[in-house]
């Protein structure tokens, strides 16, 4: 069953195509600091360019303007560039590695681990400081994917798509029913669902100072096993014939996932999709092959993140949608496709 | 056969004893405790006047809803796993209870507090309100998994992302509430049964009352379907027919239930699998033995939540969840 399916996998894969793939890692880039520019434009203070401009070149810390700008716009537009490119790099790494289609952050019980720590750090520790909560938060996303991932190795069949979904379905619904408990009990809910909804509102610079070097460092580890994800995405026993070592392989890509999936959730909440439906996009556009889908993912999740939460902020001004209701509005449509699509094969 | 009868009755009384106890100790619990000795002289009519508002027009009504959607719950989730033939199914994990919900938040939305709000009328077009999200869902999750034919695999991966989009949907409406109502709007969507007075249980006891017998006397039709379509059809069973009939009475239970008891998802899932377990795959035995767990069950959750917490109301689906999570991950397991 399985051999017949890598088989269909490694027959229906078309040719990479590394030259489009620099096509859309450019064209990527470019929309990437147009969107982050018009992010730091668009705001509910009107702020013309020029002052944007003077607020980056010459800032004057009298003024409002450049204040909102430093303070606020800019490292919001940073927060959700990193948050978007750790999302969908992990959704590709998850997927490369399980060859499961329906892998992805948001369906892993990632944001429910991590919301339970969190819950338990502001009910137990009402003095830790943001930092902690952020370690927290970090470690909670690995245990939500770690109890995921223990329920595939336990189950007799292994963790077929399905299973995967349902397995993060019900530790989700387990890890938040117990932390919502919590949070009643202690008077926490508010800071949770704060958190939970934040997206990259809230987001200042000691975020980025936190952010920035976990998600480059699981950058380039994805990076650097991005060719082993590429032979392990052809199945277990060809990676085997080809010599790959895959436990090596498995662990370096857990730990890829754990550190960029724990640091966007730590920081941005529940972010759904993007971990699910970018990988799919740059998989269809410039082929199998993960040394390139993984650096374009990383492009295209920062680019459709920065997007979202720039239409998070039009929807309803003043007030701020929920980015992660943003990202599910595009990402809802995708899945019941990918359902559709799938639910044949499994 | 004499035999599982038998077993039916035996199961069924014991559960009702069960019932009973969990009952006579719920009404001890709150906020308020009232003692045995004091629910006795409430009854006889001779206990205090605040003993007597407390118990029957809080208390009473509570539990009246907790049996009756309990029951109802069940029997739906159990018509849902014999229709689709997925052990897995339920109403919650299918996105019929977020349609219902986000139906209800928009219902909240713009007419409490309006000309509809101002009276018990409002809580009787509740559970309508509620029933149009639920048709709603499940004919948005039928119409997509639906591809020459409806696989429980697609079915329930369709139900997963209906139930995130209408996740994200309700969150949306949610935020523009003001902070009362938000709140509000949080603790029903976790589970709670929130209409805690004599209307609610009026709103919802029609619904259970007609739709559970209907479908008892469909149980022979259940038992045929799940032969298989094949082998239903060659009994003389007008399948498609019948599976639309069946899901209708489920979708419309469930929204009656959500109604007035928000999202309580996996109570649908464990209650038949245990009266199965219990007593059998025939419908006939399994479908009341179901029903009756399932009101025992969300009895049970409400009186642990009240014992947890006697102050804060601790919503009964989350009691609900942390009791069949684990379950539902044991049968992922085994399966």
């Amino acid at each position: 069953m399985q051999a017949q399916q890598s088989h269909k996998h490694a027959g229906k894969q078309a040719k990479s195509r590394p030259k489009t793939a620099v096509a859309f890692l450019v064209l990527g880039l470019v929309l990437l600091v147009i969107a982050t520019a018009l992010s730091i434009l668009y705001g509910s203070s009107n702020i013309n360019l020029r002052t944007v401009w003077e607020g980056l070149t010459q800032f004057d810390p009298s003024s409002t303007a450049h204040q909102i700008i430093h303070r606020l716009r800019i490292p919001r537009a940073l927060a959700a560039a990193l948050i978007g490119a750790s999302l969908a790099v992990s959704g590709a790494v998850m997927q490369g590695m399980t060859r499961n289609p329906l892998a992805s952050p948001s369906i892993m019980g990632v944001t429910a681990g991590a919301a339970f720590l969190m819950t338990l750090g502001y009910a137990f520790m009402p003095a830790a400081s943001s930092l902690v909560i952020m370690l927290l938060a970090f470690f909670g996303a690995g245990l939500g994917a770690g109890l995921v991932f223990m329920i595939g190795a336990l189950s007799k069949r292994g963790l077929t798509p399905v299973k995967l979904a349902l397995a993060g379905s019900a530790v989700t619904a387990l890890l938040s029913s117990v932390s919502s408990g919590l949070a009643l009990r202690f008077n926490v809910a508010k800071d949770i669902s704060f958190w939970y909804a934040g997206g990259v509102a809230g987001v200042q610079w000691v975020h980025i100072q936190l952010l920035l070097p976990v998600v480059v460092i699981g950058l380039v580890l994805s990076i650097a096993v991005s060719k082993s994800v590429t032979v392990m995405s052809l199945g277990e026993d060809i990676a085997t014939g080809l010599g790959q070592r895959t436990n090596i392989v498995r662990l370096l890509g857990t730990l890829v996932v754990l550190l960029l999936t724990g640091a966007a959730v730590s920081v941005g909440g529940s972010i759904g999709f993007v971990g699910l439906v970018i990988p799919h996009i740059v998989r269809f556009i410039v082929g199998p092959d993960y040394r390139l889908i993984i650096p374009c993912s990383a492009v295209a999740g920062g680019l459709l993140l920065v997007l979202a939460d720039i239409a998070a902020r039009m929807v309803n001004p003043p007030f701020e949608t929920p980015v992660g209701a943003v990202t599910a509005i595009i990402g809802v449509p995708f899945f019941l496709y990918l359902a559709r699509r799938e639910g044949r094969e499994l | 056969m004499l035999h599982t009868g038998r077993k039916v009755v035996f199961v069924s009384v014991i559960t009702a004893i069960a019932i009973a106890i969990v009952f006579i100790i719920s009404l001890n619990l709150g906020t308020i405790r009232i003692s045995p000795a004091e629910v006795l002289q409430v009854i006889t009519g001779s206990g205090s006047d605040q003993n007597r508002t407390v118990l029957i027009h809080f208390r009473l009504p509570r539990m009246v809803i907790a049996l009756l959607i309990g029951a109802g719950i069940a029997i739906s989730g159990a018509i849902l796993q014999s229709v689709s033939r997925n052990p897995l199914a339920d109403p919650g994990i299918l996105g019929i209870n977020a349609g219902a919900g986000l139906s209800v938040v928009l219902y909240i939305f713009y007419f409490q507090g309006g000309a509809l709000g101002s009276g018990w009328l409002s809580i009787y077009m509740m559970p309508f309100a509620a029933l149009l999200g639920a048709f709603a869902a499940a004919l948005l999750i039928y119409t997509v998994a639906w591809k020459d034919g409806v696989t429980p695999v697609r079915l329930i991966l369709s139900g997963i992302g209906v139930n995130a989009g209408f996740g994200a949907f309700i969150i949306v409406f949610q935020l523009m509430m003001d902070p009362n109502d938000f709140m509000k709007a949080t603790i029903w969507l976790s589970g709670s049964i929130w209409g805690t007075s004599w209307p609610y249980v009026g709103a919802v006891l029609p619904w259970i009352v007609l739709l559970i017998p209907w479908v008892l006397y469909k149980s022979r039709y259940l038992n045929a379907m799940q032969l298989g379509d094949q082998a239903a059809a060659g009994l003389g069973i007008r399948v498609e027919r019948e599976r639309r009939v069946l899901l209708f009475i489920a979708v419309a239970l469930a929204g009656a239930c959500v109604s007035v008891g928000g999202g309580i998802t996996f109570l649908g899932l464990i209650a038949p699998h245990l009266a199965r377990k219990l007593v059998g795959p025939r419908h006939q035995s399994y479908l009341p033995v179901s029903a009756l767990l399932g009101a025992l069950l969300l009895l049970g959750a409400d009186m642990i939540g009240k014992m947890l917490m006697a102050n804060a109301e601790v919503p009964v689906g989350l009691v609900v969840a942390c009791l069949g999570a684990p379950y539902f991950i044991y049968l992922l397991i085994k399966d």
